[in-house]
């Protein structure tokens, strides 16, 4: 497949890693901040080949991950609202909220509908006389595709189409973790795909005000090994480009516009994590008609998690391992935090990939 | 995230509509976020969505960069 | 579904999860009967390369194949809801009534139930099936041993691919049909041909699945190579998309055998000349390591530790 098979050569990845572990003379510890990239890394056994000089890290970069106990409750409280069909991307069914899932909601008779695009949901809303609700989850490379489907069911007047946003966004809660006192990190992973809708040069507050270097990475083991290489090589903290194929400075204009019309920033709170100002997305007040976000629905008492380490693991400050809960209480099956839930968390990646569970 | 692919756009359609081909696999999108794509161009598909173009002018540079360290590292 | 069978069904009934074999060979006067049952619920009823009747057929012919036993009889329970159109059933039944002759095998009970709408989904089958184990034969998901090699008859995913690219806002054309076939006339002639251990076909789980269904069953360790493993373009192309794995994609017409070393080749060139196993080839090879472990070697030349996946997989977008 054109522009995947190139970026996956053995003897390239090979060659970059033993190149990286060289240049860091001792050991540097780089996070990335993008579930596709956790996913990725571990699919790929790319931490054995820049082990033990090279750490991966991964930070809060799963929208899934990070989406609060409320919020799912939210959603699933209207996803079982009588007249509502709600639909989803497959990433947000099984994620816990206080009471169990959209997927337990789904079987105790909410209609909840996974597609695979935004728009779908405006077919299935053609066919029915029920309300539709988009479940939008997703950070800047997701949301536009959300609000170009939102202006579309505008312009044709499809009365009965709703967005319910939980989307967030990634340079607030990189200055978020860049501010924490005790955040030590040598450099970040840059998530590819958001960049190619938010550009480069957004990122550029990480090495001027933190000093931490960046470099903007491309999801294939080619483009993840060439970033950690550059990030290595790096002389003075700066932002650097390895998915120059898809990563302009300013990114995708007309994406970020469309966005622009339909949602303006909001406090949002990030599982395990805090609240960040302005690091969510809402529907602009002009859209309110349909903001499902605006419904008056009745939620559960919200649920302590005390043993629930997600925000710790989300910061970067243990790994899996470390939490109680991880491979016992906690397991694919049986998540607790949305860090095991999500196919793509961090629990989730290192125990479906590294075997440390057995 | 997130999980966006490379396809090459085989039809422009109407109402900022294509068809598009990944690997065999073909489908139709929106191209409601880009712009200026023909037949021929590789965009990056989203959820139904192209969500923007691909350098190839860029993508080969970066190949033959690649290349060229793998080369370079085998010489040690 | 698992933990459901571990911690409930087979404590009630007797027997342990862990040693779940595909049919239960039971020995009665004058031989043994292999003896299997599996419901079929799949959405949308009819799907490229097959229809819930063709896989309620080949799926219990395969499960009785799995054990090397020869298929000779089934049983049909339909669940039918209310409103289902006649010619919906129609197709499907024809379909079981083809599939039956082209697999050897008779329908000679059954039983007919019709529900309200809304309590089934379209239609459900069961089948039983029931077959002759000969003499001397003892094919067990218990039977890997270390040093065996692994074969599987031909690609992986193409199933699950298929159904799903039936479904609505799923519709990416990729020429992927289902694998749905019975191997019954596969596994009559490689166990013709040599020794064969262990054998399962790969349904829900995929391959993934049963490599640790086998490791934990056999009490061995596998390791497989990813460069091997034969995946259509068109299967990796709407993985790509959706975020599958194919190694966890199901399958209605793959089995993976574990063979002694010895009996390799003569098996595989036999594989290779029945028409389900044309794409046969050896994907790895049981060791010595830590019993029920699964690795993969990847293409870059890493180790990667396969689980059990947890579930359906649902397509993403992260």
């Amino acid at each position: 497949m054109k522009y995947l098979d190139e970026f996956r050569s053995p003897g390239v990845v090979k060659a970059l890693a033993e190149k990286t572990k060289r240049l860091t003379g001792g050991h540097a510890s780089y996070m990335e901040v993008c579930g596709t990239h956790t996913m990725a890394i571990s699919r790929s056994g790319l931490r054995d080949l820049l082990a033990p000089e090279v750490e991966l890290i991964s930070g809060p970069g799963c929208p899934v991950c990070v989406t609060s106990d409320r919020d799912i409750d939210r959603a699933i409280a209207i996803a079982s609202l009588p007249d509502v069909i709600m639909t989803t991307f497959g990433d947000m069914m099984k994620v816990p909220g206080s009471e169990g899932s959209l997927a337990d909601a789904q079987s105790r008779g909410a209609d909840v509908r996974v597609v695979y695009s935004p728009l779908d949901s405006l077919r299935v809303a053609a066919g029915t006389g029920c309300r539709v609700v988009f479940l939008g989850v997703g950070f800047e490379t997701t949301a536009p595709t959300v609000a170009a489907t939102i202006l579309q069911a505008a312009a044709q007047n499809i009365e009965n189409f709703y967005a319910l946003s939980l989307h967030k966004l990634v340079p607030p809660a990189l200055r978020a973790l860049a501010s924490q006192d005790d955040f030590r990190i040598d450099g970040f992973l840059l998530p590819g795909h958001v960049s190619a809708i938010i550009g480069s040069e957004v990122y550029n507050f990480l090495p001027e005000e933190f000093g931490i270097p960046c470099a903007i990475a491309g999801f294939e083991p080619a483009d993840i090994m060439e970033a950690v290489y550059l990030l290595a090589a790096m002389e003075k903290p700066e932002v650097r480009t390895e998915y120059a194929r898809a990563v302009r400075p300013g990114g995708n204009p007309k994406a970020l516009e469309v966005m622009r019309r339909v949602f303006e920033p909001v406090d949002a709170e990030w599982r395990g994590l805090f609240t960040i100002p302005a690091s969510g997305l809402a529907l602009r007040p002009e859209l309110s008609s349909m903001d499902a976000g605006t419904w008056e629905v009745e939620l559960p008492e919200p649920k302590p998690r005390a043993a629930c380490r997600c925000g710790d693991i989300l910061l970067g400050r243990i790994k899996p391992l470390d939490c109680p809960l991880f491979a016992g209480a906690c397991t694919p099956d049986q998540p607790v935090g949305p860090c095991m839930v999500s196919s793509e968390g961090t629990c989730a990646s290192y125990y479906l990939y590294s075997g440390e569970a057995d | 995230m997130c999980l966006a692919v490379p396809a090459e756009v085989i039809e422009v359609l109407e109402g900022e509509l294509a068809t598009v081909d990944v690997g065999g696999a073909r489908t139709k999108i929106s191209l409601s976020l880009v712009e200026g794509v023909e037949v021929g161009d590789y965009v990056l598909v989203h959820a139904g969505f192209a969500i923007e173009t691909i350098d190839e002018e860029e993508a080969r540079k970066t190949i033959e960069l690649l290349e060229e360290l793998e080369r370079l590292e085998g010489m040690r | 579904m698992q933990e459901l069978l571990s911690e409930t069904v087979f404590p009630l009934l007797g027997g342990s999860a862990a040693e779940a074999e595909d049919a239960a060979v039971l020995d009665l006067e004058g031989g043994r009967i292999a003896f299997t049952t599996d419901s079929f619920v799949v959405q949308p009823l009819f799907f490229p390369g097959g229809d819930i009747g063709k896989l309620a057929v080949c799926g219990t012919v395969n499960d009785l194949a799995m054990r090397g036993a020869k298929p000779l009889y089934l049983s049909l329970g339909l669940i039918i809801e209310e409103g289902l159109p006649f010619e919906t059933l129609e197709k499907a039944l024809s379909s079981v009534a083809e599939w039956a002759g082209r697999a050897g095998v008779r329908v000679v009970a059954g039983d007919t139930k019709v529900v309200e709408r809304g309590k089934a989904d379209g239609l459900f089958i069961n089948t039983a099936g029931v077959g002759v184990v000969p003499e001397g034969r003892d094919v067990s998901i218990t039977g890997a041993s270390p040093g065996d090699t692994l074969l599987i008859n031909g690609h992986i995913g193409d199933h699950g691919v298929a159904v799903m690219t039936e479904r609505e806002g799923f519709r990416f054309e990729s020429g992927v049909v289902s694998d749905c076939a019975p191997l019954n006339a596969l596994t009559e002639a490689m166990l013709a041909a040599g020794r064969v251990g262990a054998m399962r076909d790969a349904t829900r789980g995929g391959l993934g699945a049963v490599l640790k269904e086998m490791a934990a069953a056999s009490g061995v360790a596998i390791e497989i190579e990813e460069e091997k493993l034969p995946i259509r373009e068109g299967v990796r192309a709407v993985c790509e998309l959706l975020g599958f794995d194919p190694l966890y994609v199901a399958n209605e017409g793959k089995l993976v055998a574990s063979v002694p070393s010895a009996d390799e080749t003569a098996v595989l060139e036999v594989m290779r000349s029945v028409e389900e196993g044309r794409d046969s080839v050896a994907i790895g090879r049981v060791t010595d390591g830590k019993p029920g472990e699964v690795v993969m070697v990847t293409k870059l030349g890493s180790r990667r530790l396969i689980r059990m996946p947890s579930g359906e997989q649902l397509p993403r977008i992260c």
